[in-house]
């Protein structure tokens, strides 16, 4: 069985249907993105997946239990963190207190040193920075931040949303070159984007979501010469 | 810069030159009215504090708040009656065990109390339009009002007089009066204060407390319960209020059942004075509105000071809704 099933989902915003029968399934140690454009449920399936919302119909299992409907914190502690679209940082916090927050749920002293250490490793620019006011760092730290503080749970499931958003080109290598040697040192990663010729260069298998339903699926190199792809998402 | 922020700091400057005229020209009115402007504030400032983190965490102007204040004040009134007597006034060690032991229990009691308020009352609104928990703390405060009232009734309520006073502690110095008990309220705000900045800034359900202020869906995805985070604002509110109300108690040795009305609103002005949320703005805020209204009752006359203290309410809403220490961090 997969480490994260996601099986015949719907969700709701109030009455408009966000996700209609959607089936992710995710294994150990894979990259899986999830492609689409804007509103077409990536995100409202990570938010589904955090707990942030419950699925009317359908089930949520990860690691062979059923989170369909568990709560929020319950699911970091099971293993699963996310660095939500947008960042969502704590913007009046210290680099380091960010950090820290997300290793809420552990209580594991020496191991949140380390996992520190690991970030810091990952992006030498929060070292520099680890004392300011994470309001003020540049997009492009704000993200390494919002993921570094998602590896801070140590995840065995890391959920990116959308990490290349806004971002220069330069910037954007250098994010996924980290979410692959993320994935390389052992975690697993589903990854949302939009930039979707990235995305599937570094995925195994890929989704492609279309207003709320699965309109494809498969390997990432697949996907990068499916002419309905290259026409919709990569403007072949 | 905008022009009403000129206009804020011009404000601000002629007051200050008004003041400093008459602590030249009098300096003994000047400094005994500050002193009593500063006891004052330190009791709106712990009050003030209860309402700029709830409003921080949940965006709820907790009317209720003042009240929880007041109804401290008549549980430890309850039970310091029983140590009260003969004792009144003077230094016994009696006394002082008794108040040692008090201020825990009234605080802890306080803090049960709100977070059983927020359970019952504001968390099944959690996601109801901002309105609707609002009203509900009106109603939560005539509650509150209404229980005070059935114990007590109308009249004033006798506090017990546990803190010394008269000959032996009490000095004058230049012609200006203290007593012990001026020295015990700024003092005992003062720690309390700096216990709850230590608990914020360094504990980590402070952090986490601040984490769900500044975005709560964010707090969430770091595993933090929410619900959890809210019910210890409550708690820390409540604790600081019951705490206030003890330490009014002690300081006029007298209240009755809709002190908190009157009370809380200045408190709350001196929450949107200091920036509501922000909580060093808060105990800043609550000290100043104290000297604002001692030297209003001082040199404008007390009936005004009310004017005085809702003018200033409305002005900061008006040309300066984020307070004097207002949030201009960017937030993406």
């Amino acid at each position: 069985m997969a480490l994260l099933e996601f099986e015949g989902v719907d969700a709701f915003y109030g009455r408009i249907q966000a996700l209609r029968k959607v089936s992710i399934s995710v294994e150990k140690g894979e990259v899986v993105a999830l492609i689409g454009s804007n509103g077409a449920g990536k995100t409202t399936t990570l938010r589904t997946i955090s707990g942030l919302m419950h699925p009317t119909n359908g089930t949520v299992m990860f690691d062979g239990r059923d989170i369909t409907h568990t709560r929020p914190s319950r699911i970091v502690e099971l293993g699963i963190s996310q660095s939500p679209e947008g960042r969502r940082l704590f913007p009046r916090m210290s680099v380091v207190d960010n950090l820290f927050m997300g290793a809420y749920s552990r209580n594991d002293r020496p191991g949140i040193a380390s996992d520190m250490e690991r970030v810091f490793t990952l992006f030498p620019r929060l070292l520099e920075r680890r004392t300011q006011i994470a309001g003020t760092l540049s997009g492009g730290e704000q993200q390494m931040l919002a993921m570094g503080r998602a590896l801070m749970a140590r995840p065995k499931v890391m959920m990116l949303d959308e990490p290349s958003l806004g971002l220069a080109p330069i910037l954007i290598e250098t994010i996924f070159s980290i979410v692959r040697e993320i994935n390389s040192q052992g975690t697993t990663v589903l990854l949302v984007e939009q930039n979707a010729h990235k995305a599937l260069e570094v995925a195994n298998r890929a989704y492609v979501l279309e207003t709320g339903v699965i309109a494809q699926q498969g390997t990432g190199r697949d996907l990068l010469a499916s002419e309905e792809v290259q026409k919709a998402y990569l403007g072949m | 810069m905008s022009l009403t922020d000129y206009g804020f700091y011009i404000l601000c400057a002629t007051a200050i030159v008004l003041l400093a005229t008459q602590a030249f020209t009098n300096p003994k009115d000047f400094f005994q009215v500050t002193i009593f402007g500063l006891a004052d504030g330190a009791i709106y400032a712990l009050v003030a504090l209860g309402y700029t983190m709830v409003y921080g965490i949940i965006e709820l102007i907790n009317f209720a708040h003042g009240d929880v204040f007041t109804l401290g004040a008549y549980i430890g009134a309850a039970i310091l009656a029983f140590f009260a007597g003969a004792n009144e006034g003077s230094f016994v060690v009696v006394n002082v065990i008794a108040l040692l032991l008090v201020f825990p229990i009234v605080m802890l009691i306080m803090g049960g109390i709100n977070i059983t308020i927020e359970r019952i009352a504001y968390r099944p609104l959690r996601n109801a339009p901002r309105l609707a928990p609002l009203i509900t703390a009106i109603g939560m405060s005539f509650v509150l009002e209404g229980i005070m009232f059935m114990w007590h009734g109308a009249p004033t309520v006798h506090f017990p007089d546990l803190l010394p006073h008269g000959p032996g502690f009490q000095t004058t110095i230049g012609g200006v009066f203290f007593g012990f008990k001026d020295v015990f309220v700024v003092v005992a705000a003062a720690i309390l204060v700096s216990l709850l900045a230590v608990f914020i800034n360094g504990s980590k359900l402070g952090k986490a407390m601040r984490a769900t202020a500044q975005d709560r869906d964010a707090a969430q995805l770091m595993g933090i319960d929410i619900n959890r985070t809210i019910a210890a604002t409550f708690f820390i509110g409540a604790v600081l209020a019951g705490a206030g109300g003890m330490i009014w108690g002690l300081y006029f040795n007298t209240i009755y059942y809709n002190l908190g009305f009157r009370t809380g609103l200045v408190a709350f002005t001196a929450a949107v004075f200091g920036g509501i949320g922000n909580i060093p703005g808060a105990a800043i805020g609550g000290l100043i509105i104290g000297l604002v209204a001692a030297y209003s009752d001082g040199y404008i006359g007390s009936k005004w000071t009310e004017v005085v203290i809702f003018g200033i309410l409305i002005g900061v809403l008006v040309f300066r809704p984020t307070g004097l220490l207002g949030m201009r961090v960017p937030e993406k």
